[in-house]
């Protein structure tokens, strides 16, 4: 815990070296922003088995700049409407949130290309969603009814999309799996990267040193990602892991250390990753550090292992939405009324998806021995008693 | 040798392919062929067809395989189809299956299965799970493959068969062994208040492994349970006396290995029925092994119908409600069932 204090003035004094402007609300009385393009000073990375990093100056355009915030308001909306839908014990089982984490996915998302892919752990919802799924696809998903990405029979912690290969509930299990994709990618000569995602409690699972293993050996167009929130469940960076610097963990593989409260330091990472791992030059480790406000699930209220305190300096001193927003605000890249109808549009479009995903049915049972396989060789599949058999369908290929 | 040929992530089930291998019908095959190199050919012949096959496992390049199975592949095929892993099965087999997610075909050899186990997670939950739990949109066309079962001289580590695991293609953990004992602890039944005796509280009670319990004294059929199945199943109990005058003996097994199969033999001679509860997948289950049990002993000349095992239906969990429920018993399914079996005569 005490690691995260003195990383918060460390950011705060990051966050100097961009243009400080006039306060805010006066920054601008018109309707549109009026300059096309800014630049950024980012926090300097840390490098491991590098000679050079990523740019540490971002050049960010009116428009991009629109939908990075765009992108990153409707996230944290997701996370507010799963959390209240799981209050009202209309989400079920698990649900794991995203707030305080956007700026990883967002910025990482910006700089991928369609042939990249992605792979995740179970606090996947933004995810999804910024992979192509609509917002009623995931909390249709999350409340289990048709709608759903999965059609309601994956739940939370299993979400898909096109190139997004979930959503998976396996502490570390992920990892290999990227690095396969990875390979999957190389074996076709298709181009592409794949990005692994798990956090600082994962990093110390064996799996991922076998992954990064046979990765840098077979030099495999995967990035490792840690998304180093400072808890593995309760238990905190420094008690977990006899290293922290997450991003020098792969030994023989270089890392990069991001800002991940900040949307262009990932994203400018994620670009440097990208030319590193298409021009053949194997795997990178890259460590986002990052906060989760919330618990580890819903059923951890997330305030025994450290202080409410500590979330509320978070909050106020590195909000990757807050922080951002100032950005583009104080650079005239945005006014005021354009974030507050973005606002209001993200508003609307997740309450509208939260209303349908209550009232949407469920599958009917007949999907009960649904997609099992691909070819069901035997299409008769036992239920719970022998007079009760089942039929298997495949209802992906119908539809 | 039709073990699991049905599932889509096909363990063993690639071993279909083996047969016109051996078809006595074609002049060709009159030459006999060992099993090596029956499945040296079938997987030559596949990667062969599609490009998009290839081979992954320890010593299955340079080495020619550790049995040989894979001789002379790399030489034809070279590195990029046919590739040496480290020693490190969770991590190769993770990244088998994660190729597969992507469109490949990999076949993911295991030197034996034996070594499968460190790698099972990705087996059980990333390969047979994700098709279902994506509603069909991620496929996971994969092979696992290896040497199995009792092998010559190599000891416990070495020599053991693992169909009835790998059997319900989606093994649940019904691990039982008696030395070093798993208890399994029903998440569910966490938050549930048991009424204690005095007995039971006092501090030297101990309840006895491989020894199961009547939970319920009845004169009509037997129901043999565990765990959650064992609520289940005196719910159904309740019922049954009350509304058609059935009295069920319930068993709860509270042990798995051993199996205490004294009472339920005791407790068939007097009923002459047999139904059993359980949340597990049916095949190899619980229910299986208690059939198999009274097929092999006295047991089964006392029968006066055929058992029927109440199950969890052979399918992945489902995340939505109403599949939920389905996906498991229930005590009308325990009635359902005690109602067809007394009536089959």
């Amino acid at each position: 815990m005490s690691k995260i204090i003195p990383s918060v003035a460390k950011l705060l004094a990051g966050n100097t070296v961009t243009k400080v402007g006039a306060p805010v609300a006066t920054t601008s009385s018109a309707k549109y922003s009026t300059k096309s393009e800014a630049s950024f000073e980012i926090k300097p990375f840390k490098l491991h088995k590098l000679e050079k990093g990523p740019a540490t100056t971002a050049t960010l355009t009116r428009e991009d700049a629109l939908k990075l915030y765009e992108q990153l308001a409707i996230l944290r909306r997701i996370e507010t409407a799963s959390g209240n839908l799981y209050r009202e014990k209309i989400i079920r089982g698990f649900c794991h949130l995203y707030s305080g984490q956007e700026a990883v996915a967002v910025g990482m998302r910006a700089a991928m290309r369609d042939v990249d892919t992605v792979i995740t752990a179970y606090r996947c919802h933004g995810w999804t969603y910024l992979m192509g799924a609509s917002v009623l696809g995931v909390l249709s998903e999350l409340t289990g009814r048709r709608t759903g990405v999965s059609r309601g029979k994956g739940g939370s912690m299993h979400l898909y999309a096109k190139n997004f290969y979930g959503g998976n509930g396996i502490v570390g299990a992920q990892v290999p799996l990227g690095a396969g994709i990875g390979f999957a990618h190389k074996y076709k000569g298709d181009g592409g990267v794949n990005f692994a995602l798990y956090g600082d409690g994962a990093a110390n699972q064996g799996q991922l040193f076998e992954a990064y293993n046979m990765a840098k050996l077979w030099d495999l167009p995967c990035v490792f990602v840690c998304e180093n929130n400072g808890y593995g469940m309760g238990t905190s960076m420094e008690r977990s892991s006899a290293s922290t610097d997450y991003y020098s963990r792969g030994d023989y593989i270089p890392g990069i250390w991001v800002d991940g409260m900040d949307v262009l330091a990932t994203r400018e990472a994620t670009k440097f990753c990208i030319d590193w791992c298409t021009s053949g030059k194997g795997p990178l480790v890259m460590e986002m550090e990052t906060y989760r406000y919330s618990g580890h699930s819903m059923s951890d209220p997330g305030t025994s292992y450290r202080t409410r305190d500590e979330i509320q300096e978070v909050r106020q001193t590195r909000d990757p939405i807050t922080s951002y927003k100032d950005k583009i605000l104080s650079n005239e890249l945005a006014t005021p009324d354009q974030l507050k109808e973005i606002d209001a549009k993200v508003r609307q479009e997740v309450d509208d998806a939260t209303k349908q995903a209550k009232v949407e049915p469920e599958i009917g049972v007949e999907e009960l021995a649904g997609d099992i396989y691909v070819d069901c060789i035997d299409p008769v599949i036992r239920g719970v008693i022998p007079s009760a058999p089942l039929q298997h369908i495949s209802v992906a290929q119908r539809n | 040798m039709k073990m699991a040929l049905k599932s889509s992530p096909v363990i063993f089930g690639w071993l279909s392919r083996l047969p016109r291998h051996f078809s006595t019908s074609s002049a060709l095959a009159a030459k006999p062929m060992t099993v090596r190199d029956a499945l040296n050919s079938a997987i030559d012949e596949e990667m062969e067809r599609d490009d998009k096959v290839f081979i992954l496992g320890e010593e299955v390049a340079q080495y020619d395989g550790a049995y040989k199975v894979t001789r002379g592949l790399w030489k034809k095929y070279g590195d990029k189809r046919v590739i040496d892993t480290p020693i490190t099965e969770i991590g190769f087999a993770g990244i088998a299956v994660g190729a597969a997610f992507a469109g490949l075909k990999p076949i993911c050899e295991f030197m034996t299965f034996n070594f499968s186990m460190q790698a099972i997670d990705h087996i059980i939950n990333s390969a047979a799970k994700t098709f279902y739990m994506s509603a069909g949109a991620l496929p996971v066309p994969i092979v696992f493959r290896g040497p199995n079962g009792a092998a010559a001289g190599v000891a416990a580590q070495h020599s053991q068969c693992f169909a009835a695991w790998y059997s319900h293609c989606l093994l649940k953990a019904a691990v039982r062994s008696s030395d070093p004992v798993v208890v399994l602890e029903d998440e569910i039944l966490y938050g549930v208040p048991f009424p204690m005796s005095d007995e039971a509280l006092d501090s030297n009670f101990v309840v006895p492994i491989g020894k199961a319990k009547v939970e319920r004294e009845g004169k009509h059929i037997t129901l043999v349970c565990a765990g959650r199945g064992t609520d289940t199943a005196l719910n159904a109990a309740k019922e049954l006396a009350g509304s058609a005058g059935i009295e069920c003996e319930v068993i709860n097994l509270r042990s798995i290995r051993p199996l205490d199969f004294d009472t339920i033999a005791r407790s068939i001679s007097k009923t002459h029925h047999l139904v059993t509860v359980e949340q597990g997948w049916p095949q190899s289950g619980i229910g299986a092994e208690i059939c198999a049990r009274v097929m092999e002993s006295p047991s089964f000349f006392e029968l006066d119908a055929p058992v029927w095992r109440v199950t969890g239906a052979d399918v992945p969990m489902p995340y939505a409600r109403a599949l939920e429920v389905n996906a498991l018993p229930r005590h009308t399914d325990v009635i359902a069932a005690v109602n067809a079996d007394k009536c089959s005569k």
